[in-house]
């Protein structure tokens, strides 16, 4: 195990990057480390932690910005924003339980690092759509800030929605800007049970082409709903299709109401409601459902009507299990355990339909063998090689961890 | 107004100029390349109209293929482009060059496809803002970013300028609502990145590309995010004494847990102004006005605007009225969305784009009054309240020199004082000319390299829309340290 520095500012960060540089000694850059399964494994001499830069540097309720330094534990970000009757928009996946780390230890900037969205996305955005703002230091040593404070702001290239999603491979941020929302008043669950993969999709496409404002829309196939922790939706021993309305509790009601008229056709429409309705979504926000198991994982992004399209396909060279979040769109996807993890068959269907896959969870072996990150088109990989090259020249933050060459 | 330096175009260019245009005739056809004087006067400027210059020539192609070829002709030869779209630019985004040719989108405007199951349509970027929402407006459906030039703005420049408009408080601006572009790069060739479904793999690319100012690559294809449209939307006007109170009734709004969809500012020379204009029904015996727009049905409707007046009620407004029609409702936003044309007809001004925090609201519009009272000059305030982006609009006499000089100066004051207080130059012009050589005052030498870095990495020879964004003095020592 190599050794773990802990920064506590930006300027002995900066020092321990430039010393990297000048040596050309490779650095994993991690937060907590509770993602640190996912991707390709490193061998760096250095691990440096973002987790000795913690604390909320402004928060202003009234102007729905927050800032942060980026080891503060997204659970106390998210502590604050309850206090205050607020909560991050885009409702941020915990993925530790599901590669067997302990649950709530993410952090911040990690958070906007991987770009790693829950089941809000469909209807809210990602993390990268909240980012206004970070503080960072590239693989030069440079310590240089993008954005600012205002949800408004064009001035220059945006430089930090350009670090978000990049794992680390472009820069350390170490403060996050982000926008923040109201938690809503009233939360329901509008389910339908025992729906095939093609008609959820059907349902939940024409629920979010309603004025509804559903934040929500996911479907559990019946081997996944079995593995739910909510009895009043795993009981029934059915496929669940549950969308999620909030709002003002009288808001609530009506829309529900349009909501269960306008999906009648498909069958029973029940509701659900308080605690179990919270429930269901928080252990969702857990992944609950892919908890425990050590079979390779995949998240595959891809258009909500081709998703069971993607499934069904894959299902032809394996046996899967699928769970599907953003309205079909959004696929995580358990396959057997094989030399590749089925990814030749997996992005070939992808190519077919369009998106991406990224491997999740796979042994070591696995994970260095195949692209856990989706293979790129040629002209993006130029741009991705290109700005690799300008914010790390030599090569030394995580190298590896998305891409083998990279 | 013309302090701001531009390069001298390059004679070697210049020179080759019937070359050049020969070359371009060839290759796009006569129909798609304008190169006589009158033509090209159409595309002199954009509406920052204060600055011209004559383009080389103009193409208008009507493929991606033909956007292509231009630019790895020009790529090949050296030639600098400039992308336009409408040109309704207002920090001279899309001022051409004498040296420059302008590649325009204006042809490419059809709706390629529409899907509605997964929100998405497919669209080339010279279709108007307005045009995607007309395309979809029928089955109840819209593109969210609604810049006040939207009947005439197209796509490829709200790309460019990540655009936002009165209503992204709730549904965010350019940047949230793209899933996919085509572009293509200055060297000819043409990218994909993104598609119809959400987060692209690997680094986050239209996240750089848009709000890149046409630097970058010309994005002729983009699947954007169509949404839902609300069953009903009703705004409200209330009316204040003064500033503090307004921006006091604004921050109880937002923390109270309800985000309306728009909450829209106007002080009280632009209330007299956009009154006479509109008759939109604004009262004119306050200091500020609140244009506070929410949506659902109608009872939903009904129970947010009650809310909304119970918590006004301690800032004491002095007007309080709810749109009581649609046809009052449109009367309300006309008056609003017309209020640049409306004050463009009673003077010429010089319209500015910060974005402040909101609680600095009071102090930053004492600050500009006495900095326009410092050169002489009046201005009329517009904001979108919710998102603190402030337009001051400085009044000036366009047949006195000196007065449109003081303009230019007095408003570099106001974007210092935005940046100073916390804000930023712009929050959805963009920098073009008008802010380049500000930009010193946001960012840091280190914080304009590492940009400047990935200018370099898409267009390596810095063809692409030149002398724009970053300040001259920071373009040509990153060129000689390169």
């Amino acid at each position: 195990m190599p050794a773990t520095v802990r920064p506590a500012a930006e300027w002995e960060l900066s020092s321990l990057i430039v010393d990297a540089a000048e040596r050309g000694k490779p650095v994993e850059v991690i937060g907590a480390g509770s993602k640190r399964g996912i991707g390709r494994a490193m061998q760096a001499a250095l691990i440096i932690s973002t987790s000795g830069m913690r604390g909320i540097t402004l928060y202003e309720p009234t102007e729905l910005v927050m800032s942060a330094l980026a080891g503060t534990p997204a659970a106390d970000v998210e502590a604050e924003l309850a206090a205050r009757g607020q909560m991050l928009p885009f409702e941020p996946v915990d993925v530790g339980p599901a590669l067997g780390a302990p649950s709530g230890r993410g952090s911040i900037g990690a958070v906007f690092a991987t770009n790693l969205s829950g089941a809000r996305r469909v209807a809210a955005g990602a993390a990268r759509d909240h980012l206004l703002g970070v503080r960072a230091i590239n693989g030069r040593g440079e310590t240089f800030k993008s954005g600012g404070r205002v949800l408004k702001n064009v001035t220059g290239y945006d430089v930090a929605r350009g670090l978000a999603g990049s794992w680390g491979t472009l820069g350390i941020m170490t403060e996050v800007t982000f926008k923040v929302v109201p938690r809503p008043e009233r939360t329901a669950t509008l389910a339908l049970l025992g729906l095939t993969d093609e008609l959820a999709a059907e349902v939940m496409c024409e629920a979010l082409g309603t004025p509804f404002e559903v934040s929500g829309a996911v479907h559990l196939p019946r081997g996944m709903a079995g593995r739910l922790a909510t009895p009043a939706l795993r009981d029934a021993g059915q496929a669940v299709t549950a969308l999620r309305v909030e709002n003002l509790e009288s808001f609530v009601s009506y829309r529900c109401g349009k909501l269960r008229e306008r999906l009648a056709p498909y069958g029973e429409v029940q509701r659900f409601d308080g605690d179990v309705s919270l429930a269901f979504w928080g252990e969702l926000r857990q992944l609950s459902v892919l908890q425990g198991g050590t079979k390779p994982l995949w998240r595959i992004s891809t258009t909500p009507t081709a998703g069971p399209k993607v499934v069904s396909a894959v299902g032809r060279y394996m046996a899967v299990e699928a769970f599907y979040d953003w309205s079909g769109g959004l696929i995580w996807l358990e396959v057997p355990d094989s030399a590749d993890a089925g990814a030749t068959d997996i992005r070939r269907v992808i190519a077919q339909h369009g998106g991406h896959a990224t491997l999740v969870r796979a042994d070591i072996g696995v994970r260095a063998a195949v692209d856990v990150f989706q293979p790129l088109d040629p002209g993006v990989e130029r741009l991705t090689r290109g700005l690799k090259a300008a914010f790390d020249p030599a090569g030394i933050l995580n190298p590896g961890r998305m891409y083998a060459s990279l | 107004m013309s302090s701001i330096p531009l390069p001298e175009p390059s004679p070697d260019v210049l020179a080759r100029r019937a070359t050049i245009i020969a070359d371009l005739t060839a290759l796009a056809g006569a129909d798609a390349v304008i190169s006589d004087e009158d033509g090209r006067r159409a595309f002199e400027t954009d509406a920052l109209t204060a600055y011209r210059r004559m383009p080389l020539a103009v193409v208008l192609p009507r493929t991606t293929e033909g956007v292509s070829a231009v630019l790895r002709y020009c790529h090949a030869n050296a030639v600098k482009v400039v992308a336009r779209g409408a040109g309704t630019s207002l920090c001279g985004g899309a001022l051409p060059a004498e040296d420059a040719v302008v590649v325009g989108v204006s042809k490419m405007s059809r709706v390629l496809a529409v899907d509605y199951a997964n929100r998405a349509a497919t669209v080339e970027t010279g279709i108007t803002n307005l045009a995607i929402s007309a395309a979809v407006g029928p089955d109840g459906f819209f593109y969210a970013p609604d810049p006040s030039s939207q009947l005439a703005c197209t796509l490829a420049g709200n790309l460019g300028m990540n655009s936002g408009g009165a209503h992204c408080l709730k549904y965010g601006v350019t940047t949230n609502n793209i899933l996919g572009v085509k572009m293509v790069m200055m060297d000819g060739e043409i990218v994909e990145i993104g598609g119809a479904h959400l987060d692209s793999p690997g680094y986050d690319l239209l996240g750089l590309i848009v709000g890149s100012e046409g630097q970058l690559g010309i994005v002729t294809e983009a699947t954007v995010r169509i949404l839902r449209a609300a069953e009903h939307a009703r705004p409200m006007l209330l009316g204040f004494e003064s500033s503090e109170a307004a921006g006091a009734c604004v921050s109880a709004i937002i923390g109270s847990g309800i985000i309306p969809v728009a909450i829209e500012y106007m002080d009280k020379p632009a209330i007299e102004v956009c009154e006479a204009f509109a008759k939109a029904g604004y009262p004119r015996d306050v200091e500020a006005l609140l244009i506070v727009e929410v949506e659902g049905s109608e009872s939903e409707i009904d129970d947010l605007l009650g809310r909304l007046v119970e918590m006004a009620k301690p800032f004491k407004p002095k007007t309080v009225k709810v749109s009581g029609s649609p046809a009052e409702s449109a009367r309300i936003w006309k008056g609003r969305k017309s209020a640049f044309g409306a004050i463009g007809r009673i003077s010429e001004y010089y319209c500015m784009d910060g974005t402040i925090p909101l609680k600095q609201l009071p102090s930053v519009l004492t600050r500009i009054a006495e900095i326009c009272g410092g050169h002489g000059l009046k201005v009329a305030n517009i904001f979108h309240a919710g998102d603190g982006n402030l337009h001051p609009l400085i009044l000036y006499d366009a047949n006195d020199p000196s007065e449109s000089d003081k303009a230019e100066l007095a408003g570099a004051e106001i974007l210092k004082l935005c940046v100073e207080v916390g804000g930023c130059l712009t929050g959805e012009h963009g920098v073009g000319i008008e802010k380049r050589d500000l930009m010193r005052h946001q960012f840091s030498d280190t914080d304009l390299l590492v940009q400047m870095r990935i200018k370099s990495v898409f267009d390596p020879d810095w063809l692409l829309n030149p002398a724009k964004v970053f300040p001259l003095a920071a373009q040509a020592a990153f060129g000689e340290a390169a």
